[in-house]
């Protein structure tokens, strides 16, 4: 069953003398459970793409329905909570929140859910560990290694238990080990818990581990192939 | 957590809160000291009056104030200070006669008002005899006995035991003069007064001038507070009807206009710290918004709705408020208290203050109230400062944020 169905999006940025085309017509959809690499150039328009799919950008053109809501016909207030509910999100660079521990960077987004004390902490523990850095729990940001803060930013994500989660270049930061590392961890998170992760990326060790990847160039989608790993 | 968060933001730049924060304290603190400076200065200055010379309430002939005339006495006033005296809240009650006379000494002379009291009643109205220099308190067994100030003595070239002439109207319109011998010398500190005047015996100023038995000029009352003024004013008002009963401020409008203007000051004062408290806040939590602006994109796009960061803003901005605030309310408070028991010398500056009227040796006084009020406009200028730096906050867009390396 498709989670995502985009139907001709398109974004246009009106330069001072050039159109800008960065998404052009795309129509594609996303199925429960999908493990996919969005790969492109640069400037081929994969993090606009993303952040249309996330709802922080308004398409020039199209539709973004996700569950069968059209995320365009979403007020700004209600997008934001839209968007808590059911996207999670990872950045190239970790955004962590700094004064907040681990453990609280992950509570932080179930907080704003509402959910109980209780809810959170059970929630924040298991998914440090599944992180493996439960021994971690209380440092803040500052005090761990960029593999550890985007470990801590996937059980971010993943704690306000979303339908999908969009990763932008997550490995673009990392060294090699911390990059396999955390691959693995979003791998078996996708298996174990069938969650669905669309990610941008230049990293061939990223794009080998992908079940389908859709390059774009240009703003448009150039191939989409399912692989079977 | 959200107030967790906006604590903690406050300290990730702890040099720059600091600054912000010691500005606010240091601020109050100087302000809610010299408010309690000024306003011991101004109650001290009062209480310095009323325990001298005003006392409370005064009772006069209606028309004895328009021009000191000696004749528009109170025929009966002594024993209508006796049964003043046995109302409920009133310490003590005198009869004086009060004229203007010109003091000689054998070298020079001086303008002076002669105040002729019972020492016995006096002393319960006034203090006078607890700022005895030299000598005794208008000893009545001796012979004309008179109390002067020593800087009226030091301008008359006297000292104790010395003779001096008093001349004066009586009742008649003619001259009559007496010699007196100086029983005692006094300081008030105050030079205005202690060179404009002198006591002698009630008895002495009623047989020179010629006043019948039992009349006076002046009911002087003394009240055992200053909160019960007004209901021995409205007792002593209805006695003596046909008489002018006046409160401390209505004969000394000029104290009174001093304790007015003190306050406008102190809130003046205040308005113009919290001015600069606001414009410091908003400029720092601007500095902070625009700093942030890519963490407060991301908190938008993980879900933080506009409300929640509005309100992490205003937390942010309060805290800083109230930290500093706080603090200055506190150090000011602890240090104008410190001084309401330990005495601050300004005789060091020159007779400058004890010519105006006021004492060298100040007590603050702190105003609780006023402590208060200014604690909560703390507050309230933290959120108001906090408002525009909020709504910028609020303006980031998420994707183009994000994008800001």
């Amino acid at each position: 069953m498709a989670i995502i169905e985009i139907k001709d999006l398109s974004k246009i940025y009106d330069g001072s003398q050039i159109e800008v085309r960065a998404v052009d017509g795309i129509n594609l959809t996303f199925e429960k459970g999908e493990f996919t690499a969005i790969v492109g150039p640069s400037g081929s328009g994969k993090t606009t793409f993303l952040n249309l799919l996330g709802g922080l950008d308004d398409p020039t053109a199209g539709e973004v329905i996700i569950d069968g809501v059209n995320i365009g016909n979403l007020s700004s207030g209600r997008i934001i909570d839209f968007r808590l509910r059911n996207i999670g999100f990872i950045f190239q660079a970790y955004n962590l929140i700094p004064v907040l521990s681990a453990e609280e960077n992950v509570e932080f987004i179930m907080e704003l859910q509402g959910k109980t004390k209780k809810e959170r902490k059970e929630r924040s523990n298991e998914l440090l560990e599944a992180v493996g850095l439960a021994e971690r729990r209380s440092s803040r940001p500052a005090k761990l290694s960029g593999g550890q803060q985007q470990r801590v930013a996937v059980a971010r994500a993943l704690a306000s238990k979303p339908k999908f989660v969009l990763a932008d270049e997550p490995t673009a930061n990392l060294d090699s080990r911390s990059a396999e590392n955390l691959l693995e961890i979003m791998e078996k998170l996708n298996k174990d818990e069938n969650i669905t992760f669309i990610f941008s990326t230049h990293d061939p060790r990223v794009v080998r581990k992908a079940r389908r990847v859709i390059t774009l160039e240009d703003g448009k989608v150039m191939k989409d192939e399912i692989r079977l790993n | 957590m959200l107030i967790s968060i906006s604590w903690r933001n406050v300290w990730r730049n702890k040099l720059r809160s600091l600054i912000i924060i010691s500005a606010i304290a240091v601020g109050l603190t100087a302000s809610i000291f010299m408010t309690s400076f000024y306003r011991g200065m101004a109650n001290q200055r009062i209480e310095k009056a009323i325990s001298t010379d005003i006392a409370h309430i005064q009772i006069h002939n209606n028309k004895f104030r328009e021009n000191n005339d000696i004749n528009m006495y109170i025929p009966d006033a002594v024993e209508a200070a006796r049964k003043t005296s046995s109302i409920d809240s009133v310490k003590g009650v005198s009869a004086r006669i009060i004229n203007y006379s010109v003091i000689a000494s054998a070298e020079t002379s001086a303008g002076i008002k002669i105040s002729g009291v019972n020492p016995e009643e006096e002393s319960r109205v006034t203090d006078i005899q607890d700022r005895i220099t030299e000598g005794t308190y208008l000893n009545e067994g001796k012979k004309n006995p008179i109390l002067i100030s020593n800087i009226l003595a030091d301008k008359l070239k006297v000292r104790l035991g010395s003779k001096v002439i008093l001349t004066m109207q009586d009742r008649n319109n003619g001259i009559v003069s007496g010699a007196f011998r100086i029983t005692g010398l006094f300081d008030t500190k105050t030079k205005s007064f202690d060179e404009s005047i002198v006591f002698i015996t009630y008895c002495d100023a009623s047989s020179l001038i010629g006043l019948p038995a039992g009349a006076a000029h002046e009911i002087a009352i003394r009240t055992t507070g200053n909160e019960q003024i007004k209901n021995v004013y409205e007792k002593v008002l209805s006695d003596h009807n046909g008489l002018e009963v006046l409160t401390w401020s209505e004969l000394s409008p000029e104290l009174w206009f001093l304790t007015e203007t003190m306050n406008y000051l102190m809130y003046v004062l205040f308005v113009i710290i919290l001015m600069a408290l606001l414009f410091g806040l908003v400029n720092t939590m601007l500095m902070v918004v625009l700093e942030r602006k890519r963490e407060i994109g991301i908190l938008m796009a993980v879900g933080m709705n506009k409300v929640r960061i509005f309100t992490m803003i205003v937390f942010e901005t309060v805290f800083l408020a109230l930290t500093g605030g706080l603090s200055g309310v506190l150090a000011g408070t602890l240090i104008s208290k410190y001084f309401e028991t330990h005495t601050i010398d300004l005789s060091k500056m020159g007779n400058s203050i004890e010519d105006m009227g006021f004492d060298s040796l100040v007590n603050t006084s702190v105003d609780l109230r006023l402590i208060l009020i200014v604690t909560i406009l703390v507050f309230l200028t933290g959120i108001l400062g906090s408002l525009f730096p909020a709504f910028r906050a609020l303006k980031n867009n998420p994707s183009e944020t994000i994008r800001t390396e």
